[in-house]
């Protein structure tokens, strides 16, 4: 009743092949950029943008890179964390090189870099295979980890260690370090965010991510088809890594003001890989509710006690927070373990049917 | 599916309660001062971060319940958990920022880093005792970071100075070897530089061995190179559950404890007793008073402790972790005693706090006044130094407790000094444009 296409008659191809294609579809994700766009930045505080709205892209922007490798090209990686460490990195030292130039385009340019440092770590792909890959990747993130560590001129030999964001203006506005202000980071972050987003949206519907998802499924069926697995692998590799690059940029530019190497370390690889997991592999809407179930509901929970008048010790609230979600994962990968998209994809469906379900 | 229905429900009410409470900012007491502490009960450093976080809640909590708080003010007092971990800090920060924040103690490396530039922005100053970043010891580039009493460049020139005196004078430690084991962070690296500096100056050769966070329970590749080596002293920077893991293991090699020095950082309780019987005659720097000996902390036990506002273990009263805490909060009461005095407002902003800590003068009739003869060496702090490169004593673990090994030794201020400076300056070239310094000084 509530998601019947019924009567939504396409009069042309392009319409019939839109992006999306039912008008239920199209009137939820207006609202939800409404929401983002306009009552958030008019409505929320400072540490609903800081800690919450931020991070909450930032990790989604990682999980639709990790979900392009895993969820849809179908090789797993636990390097995640280090590809974002490289995007970060790199643009430390782009803007430190370069300090007149547009920070953003700095943070969108590193990406490149890490790109090309996924690629490399990529190339075992098309030797092995599932778990065997993972330990390669694992490889890449301890490798880059040390690089973080041990290269001074990665972080231009600071005492400190650390990467410490200077102040940069766009266009005359406070982009980054400490004086830009929440909001102006929040819309930097949720332009690139949806960018990038919408962008894949079309490549993944498209002639590569249809390759891509081939070579998931079966990869002698696709190179027979005329895939050819080396390039389509390490696109896959490129790409994804990419995006997590500029997300590990964002991370340290528009959230956390400086980073030391441990801030990318193998914990964070995992952290995003739950998000896709749970989220569910292969959709991209999976990649925002698994970084909104793995982030912002422990922010909450921490935040609950205090806000009700409750009087519990801070590291109480830590520990019930660790169990209460690490429990929630445990159902809800029991009820549905293809993710939340597929709760949602499940729950369309009785809405489309109800109330009369067969 | 009805189930998953109420849950769906049940977790939507959840969330709603929760973003109602982040949407809004908590309004504030008017008669309350607000002191947001930062700690760590969970994660790796757990086993250090308890004792801080117990000494500085209990002080804090102690002035509440004796004298009614500072200045006829109460203190509110909050915890927030941050697990060591930088974002988690973050969190802390911008979740208590709103509600009239004091002052913040970070008590990570990696957190104060993240606040040091946000605190000239929000007007709260960070007091990064004894930790952090040193080169925020020039008042004059960073008027909104405070580390009393020490850098670690004072700490490892006064370790060198101890050797020296050990070894009969400075000019014995030629062709000596002095090994250095350190957490492989920013914390564990800052010291080299002048580390080496000094096996320059001295001649001795400087061995390192890092360790890293992840590996900072299994040392026995770095320990099996100490064997190979041989040093002749042993200095170690570390934290959490690396420091316990390196007495173990020195113990293990039969590596002459006496000869062993670890940080302030190093020098808990649990960290030498996991040692057992061998860990005897471990040596650690301090700064903070040994025992339990003193009439602040008797009150603090009886008003605190014995009356079950604290989560405390009676026997770590005393300990030196807890004591540090304990001074950490010494430091701020102190700093909002002197505010108050000088604006003479009751209730006071972090501006004031600023003020207060910069014109911060703990001296020796002011500690017994506190009930802390002999807890801490006078503390004075100016506008130019932050640090104010306080002296720093050597105690010793016999086994089953620490005992004070030495007098108080001076940092080498004179070589100290210009590397802060120029560290200072060096930070505020890469981050320009800083901000130059604004504030008067109240001195």
């Amino acid at each position: 009743m509530f998601y019947r296409e019924a009567g939504q008659f396409k009069t042309s191809y392009k319409a019939d092949q839109a992006l999306m294609p039912i008008l239920q579809d199209r009137i939820g994700l207006s609202v939800i950029l409404v929401v983002a766009f306009v009552i958030i930045p008019a409505f929320a505080n400072d540490f609903f943008l800081t800690s919450i709205m931020i991070p909450f892209l930032v990790f989604s922007l990682a999980a639709i890179g990790l979900n392009i490798l895993t969820g849809y090209c179908g090789q797993l990686s636990l390097g995640t964390g280090a590809f974002m460490g490289v995007g970060a990195y790199a643009a430390y030292k782009l803007t430190t090189m370069f300090p007149d130039a547009n920070v953003i385009l700095m943070v969108l340019l590193s990406g490149v870099f890490s790109a090309a440092i996924g690629a490399i770590f990529g190339l075992p792909s098309l030797r092995i295979k599932g778990l065997y890959l993972a330990v390669t990747t694992l490889a890449a993130q301890f490798f880059l980890e040390w690089c973080f560590i041990r290269i001074g001129w990665l972080y231009n030999y600071n005492a400190s260690g650390a990467i410490e964001v200077p102040h940069r203006e766009v266009f005359g506005i406070v982009a980054s370090g400490a004086e830009a202000t929440p909001i102006v980071r929040y819309f930097i972050v949720l332009c690139i965010t949806a960018g990038i987003a919408f962008l894949m949206a079309n490549v993944l519907r498209g002639r590569i991510g249809r390759a891509w998802m081939m070579i998931r499924d079966m990869d002698i069926a696709a190179e027979l088809m005329g895939i050819r697995p080396l390039q389509t692998k390490l696109m896959a590799f490129a790409v994804s890594s990419y995006i997590c690059g500029v997300a590990g940029a964002m991370m340290v530019f528009f959230w956390l003001n400086a980073a030391e190497p441990s801030s990318y370390s193998i914990s964070l690889s995992f952290q995003i890989l739950f998000m896709v997991i749970l989220g569910g592999l292969g959709s991209l809407s999976g990649a925002f509710m698994g970084a909104a179930f793995i982030w912002i509901l422990p922010v909450f929970l921490k935040f609950i006690p205090g806000t009700l008048g409750i009087e519990i010790a801070a590291e109480t609230v830590e520990h019930v927070t660790f169990m209460i979600v690490g429990a929630l994962i445990i159902f809800f990968l029991i009820v549905e373990p293809h993710g939340f998209a597929r709760l949602w994809q499940i729950a369309k469906q009785k809405l489309r049917v109800w109330p009369f379900p067969y | 599916m009805k189930t998953i229905m109420q849950l769906a429900l049940g977790t939507a009410v959840a969330l709603g309660v929760g973003l109602s409470g982040a949407m809004t900012t908590v309004a504030q007491a008017e008669d309350s001062n607000y002191v947001p502490l930062l700690t760590y009960r969970t994660g790796p450093f757990a086993a250090s971060g308890i004792h801080i976080a117990n000494g500085m809640h209990d002080y804090l909590k102690m002035l509440n319940e004796r004298d009614g708080g500072i200045g006829g003010v109460k203190l509110e007092l909050e915890e927030c958990e941050t697990g060591y971990n930088a974002q988690k800090g973050v969190e802390c920060y911008e979740a208590t920022k709103g509600k009239g924040a004091l002052v913040y103690n970070p008590y990570s490396t990696g957190i104060t880093l993240q606040l040091i530039p946000k605190a000239g922005v929000d007007k709260i100053p960070v007091l990064s005792m004894g930790y952090g970043l040193s080169a925020a010891a020039d008042g004059s580039v960073f008027p909104w970071v405070f580390n009393v009493p020490d850098t670690y460049w004072d700490g490892a020139s006064v370790v060198i100075k101890y050797i020296g005196e050990q070894e009969g004078g400075l000019e014995n430690l030629k062709g000596k070897k002095i090994g250095y084991i350190f957490l492989d962070a920013g914390y564990g690296r800052e010291p080299i530089p002048l580390l080496e500096q000094l096996a320059e100056k001295y001649g001795f050769e400087l061995l390192q061995y890092p360790v890293g966070v992840k590996e900072m329970q299994n040392q026995s590749s770095q320990w099996l190179n100490v064997r190979r080596d041989r040093p002749d002293y042993m200095v170690m920077w570390g934290w959490g559950a690396m420091n316990p893991t390196a007495i173990k293991e020195a113990v293990k090699i039969r590596f002459p404890m006496n000869k062993f020095i670890g940080v302030w950082w190093s020098a808990g309780d649990d960290d030498a007793a996991a040692g057992g019987d061998g860990a005897k005659g471990y040596k650690a720097m301090n700064f903070s008073g040994v025992g339990s000996d003193f009439p602040a902390l008797d009150d603090i036990k009886k008003h605190v402790v014995d009356a079950g506002l604290s989560s405390t273990d009676a026997g770590t009263i005393g300990g030196t972790l807890y004591n540090r805490g304990v001074l950490n909060s010494v430091i701020i009461a102190e700093g909002i005693r002197t505010a108050q005095e000088l604006t003479g407002k009751k209730v006071i902003t972090g501006e004031d706090m600023r003020m207060g800590l910069e014109a911060l003068n703990l001296d020796e009739a002011r500690l017994e006044e506190l009930g802390l003869k002999g807890f801490a060496h006078p503390m004075k702090v100016t506008c130019e130094d932050h640090a104010g490169s306080h002296p720093v004593f050597i105690q010793e673990w016999d086994g089953k407790t620490w005992r004070q090994a030495s007098g108080w030794i001076e940092p080498m201020t004179d070589l100290v000094r210009p590397m802060l400076e120029k560290a200072a300056a060096e930070y505020a070239e890469k981050n320009a444009p800083w901000p130059a310094r604004t504030e008067p000084c109240p001195n």
